[in-house]
């Protein structure tokens, strides 16, 4: 089973992955929206803890995720559900508690499964271009700088 | 020389936002994502370009426009050929962003795929979930 990573941009305010995983889809779920296993995988690429992971899972409900870095700085995150279709679907927005990325977006989640496998497609929706902006210029700034071959290859995929 | 200017025009006279926004409306479509994995392999002209597609010349011609307007391709001065060729700062910008993106979330579901194996081993029972899995 291939478990590659797609990144694309499906519009000028939108970001989705994709990603197939060896579970069937009501544990992916449950890996999204319980807490305790939330804590476990959501912490990005530069060794932060999850001492905050808060979820209402109810349409309504609000969520808040606060992460830590090992140097001791935090960023927060919090957010609504939109929609709960257990196990196929999840909307809900976010917004980040931080001055320097205002603005809002929308994550729809679906998870399809076959032969007890799923294959998860995350796309982001931001509210503006402004917000979208924000997101880019963050991520290239604590992300590593851009192989161009790297967008080749990714490329490369979309000729077959 | 003229096509230096048009791409002062038409390309990099636009603000930083205007830039993005031409970038991501360029990679939103699949034929000109194909086009740019093609000239990422060499530049070609338009007839060369034409070939491996199910589309007239001008429909080509239209996405090349986009491409050369977002700055992501330029167009050579031969006036025969025109070859096409890849840019790459518009590129990296984007590129830069979805790199650090898949960063972030290859390590998160590097996580989640241990995860999801530790809680469908028969041995660790930590699942919270109430009904045991075939």
């Amino acid at each position: 089973m291939t478990k590659t990573l797609t990144v694309t941009t499906p519009s000028d305010r939108e970001i989705s992955l994709t990603r197939r995983f060896n579970a069937p889809r009501d544990l992916v779920f449950d890996a999204l929206t319980k807490p305790a296993l939330v804590k476990r995988w959501m912490l990005g690429n530069m060794g932060a803890t999850m001492p905050v992971c808060e979820i209402d899972l109810r349409v309504g409900g609000a969520y808040r995720f606060v992460w830590r870095n090992p140097d001791g700085t935090e960023m927060a995150m919090n957010g609504i559900y939109r929609e709960i279709a257990r196990p196929g679907r999840l909307v809900n927005t976010q917004r980040f508690e931080t001055v320097w990325l205002p603005g809002e977006s929308v994550l729809t989640t679906t998870l399809v499964e076959s032969d007890s496998k799923t294959t998860m497609t995350s796309t982001t929706l931001y509210d503006s271009i402004e917000t979208r902006d924000k997101m880019l210029k963050s991520g290239m700034e604590s992300g590593a700088s851009a192989s161009y071959d790297r967008l080749a290859d990714v490329l490369a995929e979309e000729r077959r | 020389m003229h096509n230096h200017i048009v791409i002062e025009l038409f390309g990099y006279a636009m603000t930083p936002s205007e830039r993005l926004d031409a970038t991501f409306t360029a990679l939103a479509d699949p034929t000109r994502r194909a086009i740019l994995a093609r000239l990422a392999g060499g530049e070609a002209s338009v007839l060369e370009l034409t070939k491996p597609f199910a589309m007239s010349q001008p429909a080509i011609s239209k996405h090349l426009k986009v491409l050369e307007r977002a700055g992501l391709i330029t167009r050579g001065r031969d006036a025969q050929r025109r070859p096409c060729r890849i840019e790459g700062k518009p590129l990296a910008d984007v590129s830069g962003w979805l790199e650090s993106y898949r960063q972030i979330w290859e390590a998160n579901f590097q996580r989640l795929d241990a995860l999801l194996e530790e809680l469908q081993s028969p041995e660790k029972k930590i699942s919270p979930r109430k009904g045991k899995r075939p």
